[in-house]
């Protein structure tokens, strides 16, 4: 993305995560995260298999629960009461690696069902909203197919368009394009883009480095539960400071 | 490779073997030696036709066909098999759900209903509850002068669904001890279903910002049920096979009318027999038509 239509990072904070740390019985799956995400940010988080970072994106909404440490957002801590949980999802979207779009529902009533089950809003404004994401997502002539109908690019497009559907105030993309053939990750990754154009505030965690270099502001690299470095993208690809950087980047940007 | 993408030769069609004419040998000698058995030794004498008149009964003056106590009791039988599999998949939906509920209470509840049923024999089972809902639910109910309170005109159509409109409050706990029975196993039936169902539909649903409830009923059950389907038709046919226990507590349905005609004429076998083919007649077009059902995949769509 070229400078001139780098959509402006406001200062204020919309997630702050802090000393977030996270056990699975014995295994520490998460030690003293802390990480704060202004309005219109796009991070990027990498790292190997194993590192937390889906656990870490997956604490923000809640899907998982955490030992230690509070998240914020929009400056206010998130507590777990059902009625906080659940207003946080409404506010923060979240695309998953294996697609999960409801099989049952079509196109069109996957995207429907949240807005019309939380924000109470009628059937005919649901489906207007709908169609107008999935218009964006490019695949509008799919709205009355069923999921298994699609290839996996375009269901994940259409999970995309499902989160957006909930007007979310940030985004989250646990590893999107990891379950997809080759030939469908382009088309999932310009959606993304686009978004990050029109000034998403998205975290995502990906391998694929091309896109971070195209969209990110901060990246993110975690190792073992920790947040080892965070640095602007040119920085930390062409001088990171840390060892486990260094050798992680040359292992994924080697071939 | 002659060109053309022709599909591999069938495969040879199973011919019979020397081990197959064995196997056919042995049981007709088995056959031969039980009809000598009840022939010769036993010197039992059939009367099939004094037994066939409890299956139809003639009029001998107008020549009018009446189903006798053998179709009577397969109606009953018919009769508690569809309520109960109706009754039964109610409790075993609200049951299973709190299998998987979240509420400990619920979970303890619900595990020891099914616990509970599936380790007492169901003859023990159906003694213990009948003589609790026979005493303590149906007086409660007020179904006991039914006979006497319902309308006329409603009369024809209780029966037909329900049976003798006399014996309703005993059809009915009869039906209500089958029921509990039965409805442990579709618990299990439906807490797989829903177990089956990926996380990822839970998470996804919960992500959008859904209700427990709400995923429950809009993501996870409309597809547990789909899948619940198969297992549940399977059931409604051990149903038909199970409900010959409630002939234990004078339901008066196939099995108990059989006891009747068999103690009656003395003529035991062929009493039995008849019964025997009435509940494959029963449960056999059943099983087939439900695999056929499964194979086309008929609620499998998606």
């Amino acid at each position: 993305m070229s400078e001139e239509n780098t959509p402006e990072v406001s200062s204020d904070t919309i997630l702050e995560i802090v000393g977030l740390g996270k056990w699975f019985q014995d295994f520490c799956a998460l030690w003293d995260i802390n990480l704060k995400v202004r309005r219109g940010e796009r991070v990027v988080v990498c790292g190997p298999s194993g590192s937390g970072k889906s656990t870490m994106i997956r604490c923000v909404n809640r899907l998982e629960s955490f030992e230690a440490g509070k998240i914020l957002i929009n400056n206010k801590e998130v507590s777990d009461k059902p009625a906080d949980v659940r207003e946080i999802r409404r506010k923060v979207g979240m695309v998953f690696q294996s697609f999960n779009l409801f099989p049952h529902k079509t196109v069109l009533d996957n995207l429907m069902l949240g807005p019309i089950r939380n924000l109470k809003v009628s059937k005919q404004e649901a489906k207007e909203t709908a169609m107008l994401y999935l218009d964006r997502v490019h695949i509008a002539d799919q709205a009355n197919k069923y999921p298994s109908h699609l290839s996996g690019g375009q269901q994940q497009r259409v999970a995309i368009a499902r989160a957006l559907c909930m007007k979310p105030d940030m985004m989250l993309f646990d590893e999107p394009t990891s379950a997809l053939d080759p030939e469908m990750i382009s088309g999932v990754l310009e959606i993304m883009v686009e978004l990050a154009e029109a000034g998403m505030t998205m975290v995502v965690v990906t391998h694929e480095m091309g896109f971070a270099k195209q969209v990110a502001n901060t990246m993110v690299f975690m190792d073992h539960g920790e947040i080892v470095e965070v640095a602007p993208p040119d920085e930390f690809f062409s001088n990171p400071e840390n060892d486990r950087t260094q050798l992680f980047l040359s292992q994924i940007l080697s071939h | 490779m002659n060109g053309y993408r022709q599909p591999p030769p069938l495969q040879k069609v199973q011919s019979v073997k020397l081990i197959d004419i064995l196997v056919i040998g042995a049981v007709l000698v088995v056959c031969a030696f039980t009809y000598y058995r009840v022939q010769f030794v036993l010197a039992y004498h059939w009367e099939w036709d004094l037994v066939f008149q409890y299956v139809v009964r003639i009029d001998e003056v107008t020549g009018e066909i009446f189903p006798n106590l053998f179709l009577k009791g397969v109606a009953m039988t018919l009769r508690l098999a569809f309520w109960g599999t109706v009754l039964a998949a109610v409790i075993g939906v609200i049951m299973g759900l709190c299998r998987v509920s979240s509420n400990l209470f619920l979970k303890l509840m619900s595990r020891m209903y099914v616990e509970l049923v599936r380790n007492i024999p169901p003859v023990v089972f159906i003694f213990v509850f009948y003589f609790f809902i026979s005493s303590q639910i149906m007086p409660l109910l007020g179904l006991d002068d039914l006979h006497r309170t319902a309308s006329p005109e409603l009369v024809p159509v209780l029966e037909l669904l329900f049976g003798p409109i006399d014996l309703f409050s005993n059809f009915v706990s009869g039906l209500i001890c089958l029921a509990i029975f039965e409805g442990a196993y579709i618990t299990e039936i439906v807490r797989a279903g829903i177990q089956s169902i990926q996380k990822g539909q839970w998470e996804a649903g919960r992500a959008i910002g859904l209700s427990r409830f709400n995923v429950q009923r809009d993501v996870i059950l409309p597809q547990a049920l789909k899948r619940i389907l198969p297992p549940l038709a399977g059931q409604f046919i051990t149903l038909i096979k199970d409900s010959s226990i409630v002939s234990l507590i004078s339901i008066q349905e196939l099995t108990f009318l059989t006891m009747d005609v068999a103690n009656t004429t003395t003529q035991f076998f062929e009493a039995w027999m008849i019964t025997a083919v009435l509940y494959f007649a029963m449960c056999f077009p059943l099983a087939v038509l439900f695999q056929r059902f499964e194979r086309t995949g008929i609620g499998m769509q998606h």
